[in-house]
């Protein structure tokens, strides 16, 4: 059975142990990946469909007049592509310089800060596979990862062996689920489950901090203390410690200091080593927050003038729309119609939209203009950035029909 | 559903204690029930004396295959499972019999011997004799229950 394994884009895990079998050019079976990756992988065989208006239109057409929307566009917006590879992201990069405009997407109402403090080494982090290999104390705070990675446990952090840890999870690994509800995560991890309330995770890290310097751990909300010191004895019993840090932790915070703080901490007063990964959804979201990063020192909500890259909270995608600075948007691989408040996104009908999507969405069927492009990973082949860092190359199942995100992005760029 | 246990199989027996059935006593039948040694049809008295049929029954009902389990009794029910893979990385006999391949969580380098497989976002059952809950030495692993986040494998 061991052959030709291909890597599913369909979160920030990149599992690169999918095998497929195929039938009259499309994906017919997929053995070893979750139900996410099967839909997303069964997806890529459609027509290539460009739309002007909501009518088909030729591409060149489509893509004379994408160049003239952004063209005419005094500030344009650039959104999305924590779902391109990292080719197209720095194609978009270049087209922002290009256009003088706001570049951003969507970490900066996700895990953004987290990904930025990583990248300023602000915390100590390390890779899945080292969380394989060594990882004794993992805990998944403010995330689910088995309904958004839903092969996280499986793959890296709980049930295989690795090189260490050649005694499985029973005897060697110690999972722990900190949230405000029991998760399905949280069922895993029967006893290790730590329910806190809403808006609770600043005042429950200070007392772990306390617990773990031997403090008596007290909270507001009257967390029993009995708990937390336990829970504080496991984490300074870890040999190789990582926090999972999910948006329900993020959300929480008013700034990211006490969770910094933590691992600090515990660096010093647990046995071994402790580390942090953010649990990022997209499967590129860390790529573009890298690529931005080596190219201008920020990792999302940034603004091109002349070159010069600025940055600050009022050119995120939701203030910018909030404040009706923008007169256009490119929208690649994302669906902020859906997904941003109504108050928010109720501004983007105002101004002529383009959107570049393997699917139809809600913001597609709203552009001015539409280009249906190749699933990555299906139909095109490329590399993309991992949860954790690790850069991740992969090759196309099938022939594509369809122009990738970043022809169409180069050839709107060459119409400009 | 809760697995049966000797006791209560014996409570549905006719406690009579007459080794018809080749056993000392009818608690010893119920645990050679239990073993899968026997079956309820070795029990004459039971099988025949309609005072019994209800239990009878019972009994049957309980180690009849349930439709859509495996000999195991394993049944998978695959409108709640999503493909996490965590029953088939945390199987003992699957781990065993791949140790570099699911043991380590990757894909599977041979399909041979493996339980538990995953194919189109779906926990597939095979090869269930390799079971540990299956044959003589059968013990009462809950390997792929306990991992299951949403529940989806059961033993009946």
């Amino acid at each position: 059975m061991e052959g030709n394994y291909y890597v599913c884009t369909g979160c920030g895990l990149l599992c690169d142990d999918i095998e497929v079998e195929l039938e009259k050019d499309a994906v017919s079976k997929v053995y070893t990946a979750c139900r996410v990756g099967v839909a997303h992988m069964k997806e890529g065989s459609r027509e290539a469909v460009s739309q002007v208006d909501g009518k088909h239109a030729e591409e060149a057409t489509a893509i004379e007049k994408a160049a003239e929307i952004l063209k005419n566009a005094k500030n344009p917006l650039i959104f999305g592509l924590g779902t391109s590879t990292n080719e197209a992201q720095k194609k978009a990069i270049e087209l922002a310089k290009k256009l003088n405009a706001t570049l951003d997407d969507t970490s900066s109402f996700c895990l953004g800060p987290v990904v930025e403090a990583l990248l300023q080494e602000k915390f100590n982090t390390c890779t899945l596979d080292d969380v394989r290999h060594k990882g004794d104390v993992m805990v998944f705070w403010g995330a689910d990862p088995s309904d958004s990675h839903p092969r996280h446990l499986s793959k890296f952090s709980y049930f295989p062996r690795g090189e260490q840890k050649q005694r499985g999870w029973e005897e060697e690994r110690t999972a722990i689920a900190i949230d405000i509800r029991k998760s399905h995560t949280a069922k895993i991890c029967g006893s290790n489950f730590f329910q806190i309330p809403p808006g609770g995770d600043t005042e429950f890290i200070n007392a772990l901090i306390d617990g773990v310097s031997g403090k008596l751990p007290k909270t507001s909300y009257k967390f029993p203390p009995k708990r937390l010191l336990e829970l504080a004895n496991i984490l300074k019993g870890a040999k190789f410690g990582t926090i999972f840090m999910g948006l329900g932790l993020l959300y929480s915070l008013d700034d990211l200091d006490p969770i910094i703080r933590l691992v600090e901490v515990l660096n010093e007063k647990a046995k071994g080593e402790f580390h942090l990964i953010p649990m990022v959804g997209h499967y590129n979201m860390r790529g573009f927050n890298e690529n931005l990063f080596a190219e201008t020192g920020y990792v999302n909500c940034v603004k091109f003038e002349n070159g010069e890259a600025k940055h600050g909270p009022e050119y995120s995608t939701v203030e910018a729309l909030k404040a009706k600075t923008v007169d256009a948007v490119l929208v690649i691989g994302s669906d902020p119609l859906a997904s941003l408040p109504h108050s928010i996104v109720k501004n983007l009908l105002d101004i002529p939209i383009i959107s570049i999507d393997p699917c139809e969405t809600l913001t597609s069927r709203k552009a001015k203009v539409h280009f249906s492009t190749a699933v990555t990973g299906v139909e095109c082949g490329g590399s993309a950035t991992r949860m954790d860092g690790v850069e991740v190359k992969f090759d196309p199942i099938l022939e594509a029909k369809r122009s990738t995100d970043e022809e169409i992005l180069t050839k709107i760029m060459e119409a400009l | 559903m809760k697995m049966t246990s000797t006791m209560e199989l014996y409570q549905l027996l006719p406690k009579t204690n007459c080794k018809e059935c080749g056993k000392n006593s009818c608690m010893a039948f119920a645990a050679a029930l239990m073993a899968r040694e026997l079956t309820p049809d070795d029990c004459p008295p039971m099988k025949n004396d309609p005072k019994y049929k209800e239990n009878y029954e019972t009994v049957s009902g309980m180690f009849s295959t349930t439709e859509g389990a495996t000999e195991t009794g394993l049944i998978v029910h695959e409108e709640l499972c999503f493909g996490c893979g965590n029953c088939v990385v945390a199987c003992p006999v699957n781990v065993a019999n791949d140790p570099y391949g699911v043991g380590a969580g990757k894909a599977p380098k041979s399909t041979g011997k493996l339980i538990l497989i995953i194919e189109d976002g779906i926990v597939k059952a095979q090869n269930v004799d390799e079971c540990r809950r299956f044959g003589k030495n059968k013990i009462l692993c809950t390997g792929c229950i306990v991992t299951c986040p949403v529940e989806a494998i059961e033993f009946v």
